[in-house]
């Protein structure tokens, strides 16, 4: 049923009632949006919102600036700790699910999965609530004679939120990968005499690193592009490139500057995925061996 | 945590799911996750204005987001919005998920990538990119009348809910056995009855769970609406956004755990129906 321009699979008038309208849909409000921004990253402003495209570089110039290039490495950095935060508290509840009774397991996965499908503004608040100096983890400290620590809008407040944020992110494909693990290894690995902390390093964790490196990935992007958390959790000096992109396209009005900001991010983003899919051909080329 | 509670002596060496350390890891990681929701919540019932101290249990601020014209417009306005977006994202997102389970085209791998795109780029980029658009581009209509000043947000909900309904409904294809569509095309049906008629059915599922997905994802978003509103057109996130700007409060408690009330809701409903709606289809 092959036509003449390479459709296959059924009629063509099949496949363009099903086709046509996403494919406009995606191109008008997706591709032509995205088009526009990463036009005006190589233009300059004239005036309020009027930008004419240059074709300069100079706005991806003034990216590599030390007080941008220190925004963008602090964020890597708040995105890196928070990932590697994830997985350290992460991986053991993963390891409980898989080992759990199916009853416990669906519980556990709907305990996990309930504040990964709350709002993230609701869940943001709820920890500024807790987490202010007149709040009660400060309560506590005071009944033990310690603080009252100043925890709101500090690096330390931005990190938790986001581990606290997107710690499902990383739960939950990581037990999709320690479900699929093959059990007669870790059997064997305790049968030839390892202890469990000995096998789980050694035997476990090997086997299943393609997983873990996807699942810290998934962590990792959106942790990378977080405006809400810094913004409510964040003082002045925690702010992440997201909070930066907005400024230049709300208050500072620099939309050339904010357009290459955010290609920049984008970039990061792509080759984290890039990075991702690779490992993961690489480890399914391994298997096949 | 007693559901793991099983007789002593006959857990395996496998058992980690009964070993006390990991489960205490397990209670702590959950008191991290639920304790602030839970302390949000018992607190929008707190009868006093600061909210540290238990002073008795009251309605009173869900009484006064009742009466905040301001907060229920922009309630509206998000339940309108979701309820566009979904029925959109739905229809679009079956449309693509069939276009690229059942055809082989030229472009193929770049339609499916774009279609991808909205899942993994940072929201804030999408957010600029609806921003500029919206804004110099195509200029959505300033004072339309109720819903259709809402367009644009609708328009860039859509765009991004419905990929999510692509993924669902692609991974439900993967399980249709084509012979059943070819058996209907032998009896005499046409390509497109037979696509309505028996592959619609078998996708029932996953619409629903891709239609919840959809609508979920209308009513949380933030950072993007952030990006497309207008001072007429608030969102209830966006609302909620300004009223958290100045402080903690026990109306922001209130109003924040009707939106987590609607989300866990529509959740559970969704993963209800699902399972027996699959239990159904598997099992008739």
């Amino acid at each position: 049923m092959t036509t003449a321009r390479g459709i296959s699979g059924g009629s063509r008038a099949a496949f363009w009632t099903v086709f046509a309208i996403p494919a406009v849909w995606m191109l008008a409000f997706f591709v032509v949006p995205l088009s526009i921004i990463w036009a005006y990253s190589f233009g300059r402003t004239l005036g309020l919102t009027e930008v004419v495209v240059t074709g300069t570089p100079d706005n991806y110039a003034r990216v590599f600036d030390p007080v941008y290039l220190y925004i963008f490495a602090k964020s890597l950095v708040f995105a890196g700790a928070t990932t590697a935060i994830c997985l350290i508290i992460g991986f053991p509840y993963a390891l409980v699910m898989t080992f759990a009774s199916t009853r416990a397991k669906i519980l556990l996965l709907l305990a996990i999965m309930l504040p990964f499908w709350t709002n993230l503004l609701v869940r943001t608040y709820a920890l500024m609530a807790v987490m202010r100096t007149e709040g009660w983890v400060n309560e506590a400290f005071g009944v033990i004679g310690l603080g009252p620590f100043e925890m709101l809008h500090t690096n330390f407040a931005v990190v938790t939120g986001l581990v606290y944020v997107h710690l499902p992110f990383i739960v939950l494909p990581l037990f999709s990968t320690l479900d699929r693990l093959d059990r007669s290894l870790i059997e064997a690995s305790l049968d030839l005499g390892a202890g469990h902390l000995r096998t789980i390093f050694q035997v476990v964790i090997p086997v299943v690193w393609p997983g873990i490196l996807s699942a810290v990935l998934l962590c990792f992007i959106p942790a990378l592009g977080s405006y809400l958390t810094p913004d409510l959790l964040g003082g002045p000096d925690s702010q992440m490139i997201a909070s930066v992109i907005e400024r230049q396209f709300k208050r500072a009005n620099d939309w050339p500057f904010g357009a290459a900001l955010s290609f920049m991010l984008m970039y990061l983003t792509l080759a984290a995925m890039a990075w991702r899919a690779l490992a993961e051909r690489r480890a399914a080329v391994r298997d096949l061996r | 945590m007693r559901l793991f509670a099983r007789k002593r002596g006959d857990a395996g060496p496998l058992d980690y799911a009964g070993r006390w350390s990991l489960r205490s890891w397990v209670a702590v990681v959950l008191v991290f996750q639920y304790l602030p929701l839970a302390s949000l919540v018992l607190f929008s019932f707190n009868n006093s204005k600061r909210t540290i101290r238990w002073e008795g249990f009251t309605f009173d601020w869900y009484g006064r987001l009742a009466s905040d014209d301001a907060l229920i417009g922009a309630f509206a306005n998000s339940l309108t919005i979701a309820a566009i977006s979904t029925v959109f994202s739905v229809l679009l997102g079956t449309m693509a998920a069939i276009a690229l389970w059942r055809f082989r085209f030229p472009g193929k791998g770049v339609f499916d990538g774009v279609i991808t795109l909205p899942i993994v780029i940072p929201e804030i980029c999408m957010g600029v990119a609806m921003l500029v658009f919206f804004g110099t581009v195509a200029p959505w209509p300033r004072d339309l009348v109720w819903p259709l000043d809402l367009g644009a947000i609708t328009i860039a909900h859509i765009t991004f809910s419905f990929p999510f309904v692509t993924v669902v409904v692609r991974a439900r294809l993967a399980s249709f056995n084509r012979e059943m569509e070819e058996a209907a095309r032998d009896l005499g049906a046409s390509e497109l009855r037979a696509m309505r008629d028996v592959l619609l059915p078998h996708l029932r599922p996953a619409l629903i769970a891709g239609a919840l997905l959809a609508f979920a994802s209308s009513l949380d978003d933030f950072v993007i609406t952030f990006f497309t509103a207008g001072p007429n057109t608030v969102t209830f996130p966006v609302k909620i956004y300004s009223m958290v700007r100045f402080s903690v409060t026990p109306e922001v408690n209130a109003a924040s755990t009707v939106l987590m009330a609607i989300t866990i809701a529509l959740t559970l409903v969704g993963m209800k129906m699902q399972g027996t709606d699959i239990a159904s289809t598997e099992s008739p």
